[in-house]
């Protein structure tokens, strides 16, 4: 297994868009370095012939008619927005504007 | 009229009907000692404003002749992670401070349909990480047995609000022992139904293969009666089942009435019997097994080899499933938005407050699932924890080829004090060794009160697992084992918790 360095933790936190300080950074490389230490025991057992379980009690095929059931309203799906414009949810720009 | 708090919810439901007590004095017992306790405690986050006024259409509708369900003007007290129309449903977070859901939970649905009357919603770890509420971001709740110490967690609040007779009932969430591990530590009931037993829509969701939502009482009995409320198909839930399911609290009076374990099956699993557990706990527990014993219980030693691969899993599968499931707290469409100083585009908004939103635990949980599943680590992480799952899963299954019901410790120790395990993420995980197999299998588990451990004098928990659809054998064996633990003490173990 890899070590974890500062640039990993700070890659990770880029890619689930979490800001995070130096200080912070650096407490979670130890961190994490212990916890992987820790849980990387799994593939001791995990070998090619045992099927993975990705769901308790599995159920395929749930499917309900095809018809319109009660919906959220418009105002009531904005309710919890930060910003709208009164029928659609109101973010910053997508793009930089060096793109 | 302060008594009525102290009454079970099934004592208060023969009042409620026999007209001998009104929702409204139950109710207003319940926010009076809230109004008394709950400033030391720290069980409820928010309280309903509606609590009298739903009482007051309870008593009014009974008055009519309507037939009403058998907890009807019961107060319950609701997890935050739970939804509901008319108060905050935050799961603990900063991220969701002041939100009003647009909906609510099936599960709360469940209770006003059933007349419940809901007091308020009870604190947690942030978005139900933790042992101990003190991720929580709006700070911890206490024990009520001694309030330096933890309630459990992530439901702790639900487990001290039972525990400090500020309400009879609670609904919590189970993901990895989050009601099991709190009920446990403050002397109550926890049930983990099996998994997809009851309906997760309108729970913010955790890890959504783990997560299961269910009771919190102080007795076998009234978790029994509030399963059959909470209970059954959801079609807004693709992952709950199409069972019909049996009458809980039939089980439970069946169980408590000549209570008895003649020619029961109990399996104790051997590794879930550690020498690492609290010497008291220990010792209760194997009281509890020549209890058991001598009222004809036939024990028998199991072994599970695989659980000692349990903790690593599940501290893969949830972080990767919490990695992906808090991606939709965005700032987009409900919670906090922070704009980040100069201005930015999206991301960097999403960067600014998730930075802001979200606390530590959260945060290390998401980088942790983020590594696990990234490729070129996948298999090796993720991929691997789910194969461990399906070996626990044969370990369940071949144990219960030679027991009916399974027993160990619910949680390896009494309540620590809080800050005890703050800074050190791996011991607190692993609080919930004995909690965390149940939920990789989705088989149903139940802790209910052990006994004091002699040598700090705080509740020890019983844990009881059964067969994936098996719940109503829990409640059965449960009821039965909580009265000849009673008989032994001569008294109830939440009687004897102070007075505060």
């Amino acid at each position: 297994m890899p070590d974890i360095t500062t640039e990993t933790v700070a890659h990770l936190a880029n890619l689930a868009r979490i800001g995070l300080t130096p200080d912070e950074i650096e407490k979670l490389t130890g961190q994490l370095g212990v916890i992987l230490e820790s849980i990387a025991k799994v593939s001791e057992v995990a070998t090619a012939d045992i099927p993975a379980t990705s769901h308790p009690i599995p159920l395929s095929n749930v499917y309900r008619p095809d018809v319109v059931g009660e919906t959220l309203s418009v105002e009531e799906a904005l309710s919890g927005a930060p910003e709208h414009d009164g029928s659609r949810f109101k973010v910053s720009a997508i793009l930089g504007e060096e793109q | 009229m302060t008594d009525l708090i102290h009454l079970t919810a099934s004592e208060l439901s023969s009042k409620l009907i026999s007209g001998e007590v009104f929702s409204v004095e139950v109710t207003q017992a319940h926010l009076d000692r809230i109004a008394a306790v709950d400033g030391d405690v720290h069980a409820f986050l928010h309280l309903s404003k509606d609590a009298l006024d739903t009482a007051a259409g309870v008593d009014v509708l009974r008055k009519s002749g309507s037939p009403l369900g058998p907890l009807a003007g019961v107060p319950i007290a609701i997890k935050d992670v739970l939804c509901t129309l008319d108060m905050p449903s935050t799961a603990g977070s900063k991220i969701l401070e002041g939100w009003v859901p647009p909906y609510d939970a099936t599960v709360v649905r469940k209770l006003r349909e059933a007349n419940l009357i809901p007091l308020g919603k009870t604190n947690m770890d942030e978005f139900a990480m933790g042992s101990s509420t003190e991720f929580s971001a709006y700070g911890p709740t206490h024990n009520p047995w001694d309030l330096d110490r933890i309630p459990g967690g992530s439901g702790g609040g639900s487990a001290a609000a039972v525990a400090s007779f500020e309400a009879p009932l609670a609904v919590g969430s189970d993901t990895g022992g989050s009601i099991r591990q709190p009920g446990a530590v403050t002397g109550t009931v926890g049930v983990k139904p099996t998994y997809g037993g009851v309906s997760r829509y309108g729970a913010i969701a955790l890890a959504s293969s783990l997560d299961q939502v269910g009771p919190v009482t102080r007795t076998v009995l009234d978790a029994a009666l509030l399963h059959d409320v909470i209970g059954g198909h959801d079609p807004r839930d693709s992952t709950s089942l199409k069972d019909e399911w049996p009458s809980f609290a039939a089980a439970a009076r069946k169980g408590g009435s000549t209570p008895s374990l003649k020619g029961v099956r109990v399996g104790v699993v051997k590794e879930l019997d550690a020498p690492g557990f609290q010497a008291g706990v220990t010792q209760r527990f194997h009281e509890t097994l020549d209890l058991l014993q001598r009222n004809g219980a036939e024990i028998v030693e199991v072994s599970a080899p695989n659980f000692e691969y349990a903790v690593a899993a599940y501290y893969l599968i949830l972080p990767a499933e919490a990695s992906s499931n808090l991606a939709k707290f965005d700032s987009v469409r409900f919670g906090l938005r922070v704009n980040p100083v100069g201005g930015g585009t999206v991301e960097d908004v999403m960067a600014a407050t998730r930075e802001a939103g979200f606390g530590p635990e959260v945060k290390r949980r998401i980088i942790l699932g983020t590594y696990a599943l990234s490729a070129g680590y996948y298999d090796a992480y993720y991929g691997s924890a789910q194969k461990v799952r399906t070996l626990i899963q044969r370990d369940f299954a071949s144990a219960f080829e030679k027991a009916d019901i399974l027993i160990s410790p619910a949680a390896p120790t009494t309540a620590f004090k809080l800050g005890e395990k703050i800074d050190d993420p791996l011991a607190m995980y692993l609080n919930d060794v004995t909690t965390i197999p149940a939920n990789l299998a989705g088989i149903p588990g139940m802790s209910i009160p052990m006994g004091l451990a002699p040598e700090d004098g705080l509740p020890t928990g019983l844990q009881l697992m059964a067969p994936a659809r098996a719940d109503a054998r829990l409640y059965e064996h449960g009821a039965a084992i909580e009265a000849l633990l009673e008989q032994s003490w001569g008294h109830t173990l939440i009687s004897q918790a102070p007075s505060l």
